[in-house]
């Protein structure tokens, strides 16, 4: 579904990725785990076209998407959840999410998928017209995962869903990640988090200074003793 | 006489808002203090006097021309002088808005000469309304009720349009506005769009009021506005429209005081002053550092 070939970037002499290829397939969850400044978030934004390439390739579903600007990756089917969380903090929920389904015009159905939204985070549907920068961290997490829903896409991005959330609503919000990736949506999820990440991927890639050192089927890189040692800290 | 002071004070003021706001506005999404936007102040004035003494045609559809003229010349300023430096540093950006505002200047200085011109008599029949003791020219009524027509207009624009919502999220955050499928490069276009709209207007209502459009117009305008959109806190909306009412009304104020010769330090003086106590402007937010 997703493949990326050879992929280089750099920031200004700063090489972040040097030669990462991997692939996503349909209906997978594929963990990419790592240490900080291994490149994983800039893996995502190379996706989303924020980060423009030096050199590679990024196809999805048949098309070559690198070197298209981020708004029409959008529209292709790739939907982001960012790092940080970064929800509008000067909009309520509700606005969030509609924000979330901005390429999208058919109002029947943005209200529709607002309301099923809703329906699986019910303390969002409390807080609807609440400014966003009043919700907790988790609840932050949730809305940004919600609105990212809204955009109806194939493949969703995520970004650190785990950053700065208590175990319990890790645990949450893992939960909810299995849940939408057996609704049929394929996930490309970056993860500090490594046995929280390997714990729902079927596969995962281990980065190291902008390139994938192992890569395998989740259950065997979590018995792994390299793995264990630097990333499950076992 | 404080009544009178009062609507004259707000006339003014309605114009500096309506400039303050395209300064604001601009500033909200690219971060860039426009310093052109006085000239488009002054091309309005001139599209509204050409519109009106050469065409002879009706002051609204003047305002209307001044608009679509600035509208083109402030998207293609956008293009031509600030989009190529959009990732260079703030201060190549600034340097080029000061070129092109000088470019403008004295543009309108070889088309249109040194002296100051005058809209027709006739364009507007002017009689005046008493209300008490006071003397409120019909042009203050219009002044004021286009102002108020242009602010209510935006502010339906940015809060209950998808394109509105596209430029909120854009002006918070850049990149994941970009990640919603917002084409940002659109939204700044329609940002300077609209911000140089609502400086066509202040212009020919300025042309109007005070009878004299030259090329050096926007000049002294262009600051005060902007003063007026620092006052109420760059970024803001609501805040350039106070903004702008108060310096408006405090310039009036200051005059019928007798300080008529610091007419023009009046505006600065309040600016810092506000700023002294408060930074970030009467509404405006604090700047988040993004990480």
């Amino acid at each position: 579904m997703l493949t990326l070939d050879n992929l280089y970037v750099n920031y200004g002499a700063i090489r972040a990725l040097k030669g990462f290829s991997c692939t996503v397939n349909q209906g997978e969850i594929v963990a990419l785990i790592g240490a900080n400044g291994a490149g994983k978030s800039t893996i995502l934004n190379s996706i989303s076209g924020l980060v423009p390439l030096a050199a590679g390739k990024i196809t999805f579903l048949g098309d070559t998407i690198s070197g298209i600007a981020p708004h029409r990756i959008v529209r292709k089917g790739i939907s982001q959840v960012p790092e940080g969380r970064r929800v509008f903090a000067t909009m309520t929920v509700q606005e969030n999410l509609e924000m979330g389904g901005y390429i999208r015009t058919d109002s029947k159905g943005l209200r529709d998928d607002i309301e099923r939204i809703f329906i699986r985070f019910p303390r969002l549907a409390e807080r609807k017209q609440q400014l966003s920068s009043t919700l907790s961290g988790g609840e932050q997490q949730m809305l940004a995962i919600g609105r990212a829903l809204m955009s109806r896409p194939t493949l969703l991005l995520l970004d650190e869903p785990s950053m700065g959330l208590a175990p319990m609503l890790v645990e949450q919000i893992f939960t909810i990640i299995r849940e939408i990736n057996a609704g049929g949506m394929t996930i490309l999820l970056v993860e500090q988090n490594a046995s929280m990440a390997l714990s729902i991927a079927s596969r995962a890639y281990v980065l190291e200074s902008g390139n994938s050192v192992l890569h395998g089927r989740s259950a065997d890189l979590a018995i792994d003793p390299n793995v264990r040692s630097a990333y499950l800290g076992t | 006489m404080l009544l009178q002071q009062l609507i004259n004070g707000i006339a003014l003021g309605s114009v500096y808002a309506l400039i303050a706001l395209g300064y604001t506005m601009v500033y909200g999404i690219v971060t860039l203090i426009n310093f052109a936007h006085g000239e488009i102040f002054m091309v309005g004035a001139f599209a509204g006097l050409y519109a009106t003494s050469v065409l002879h045609l009706n002051i609204f559809i003047a305002l209307v021309i001044a608009m679509i003229v600035c509208i083109l010349l402030g998207v293609a300023i956008e293009q031509i002088a600030y989009r190529p430096l959009r990732k260079s540093t703030r201060l190549s950006a600034l340097i080029s808005a000061i070129g092109v505002s000088i470019f403008l200047s004295t543009l309108a200085q070889m088309l249109f000469g040194s002296n100051a011109k005058g809209y027709p008599e006739d364009c507007f029949p002017v009689s005046q309304i008493h209300l008490g003791s006071a003397d409120i020219s019909t042009l203050q009524v219009l002044i004021i009720a286009i102002s108020a027509l242009l602010m209510v207009s935006l502010h339906f624009i940015v809060h209950r349009t998808r394109m509105g919502r596209a430029m909120r999220a854009t002006s918070e955050d850049y990149h994941t506005a970009a990640l919603m499928g917002v084409d940002v490069n659109r939204i700044i276009s329609v940002t300077f769009a609209l911000g140089s709209a609502l400086a066509a207007a202040g212009g020919v209502l300025v042309g109007v009021l005070f009878n004299a459009v030259s090329f050096n117009m926007g000049l002294m305008a262009g600051l005060k506005a902007f003063a007026a959109a620092v006052l109420g806190g760059i970024g803001s909306l609501p805040g350039a429209m106070l903004g702008g009412l108060l310096l408006g009304v405090t310039e009036v104020a200051g005059v019928a005081a007798g300080f008529s010769s610091y007419r023009d330090a009046i505006a600065f003086a309040i600016l810092v002053l506000v700023l002294l106590v408060k930074p970030t402007g009467l509404l405006g937010r604090k700047i988040q550092k993004k990480v």
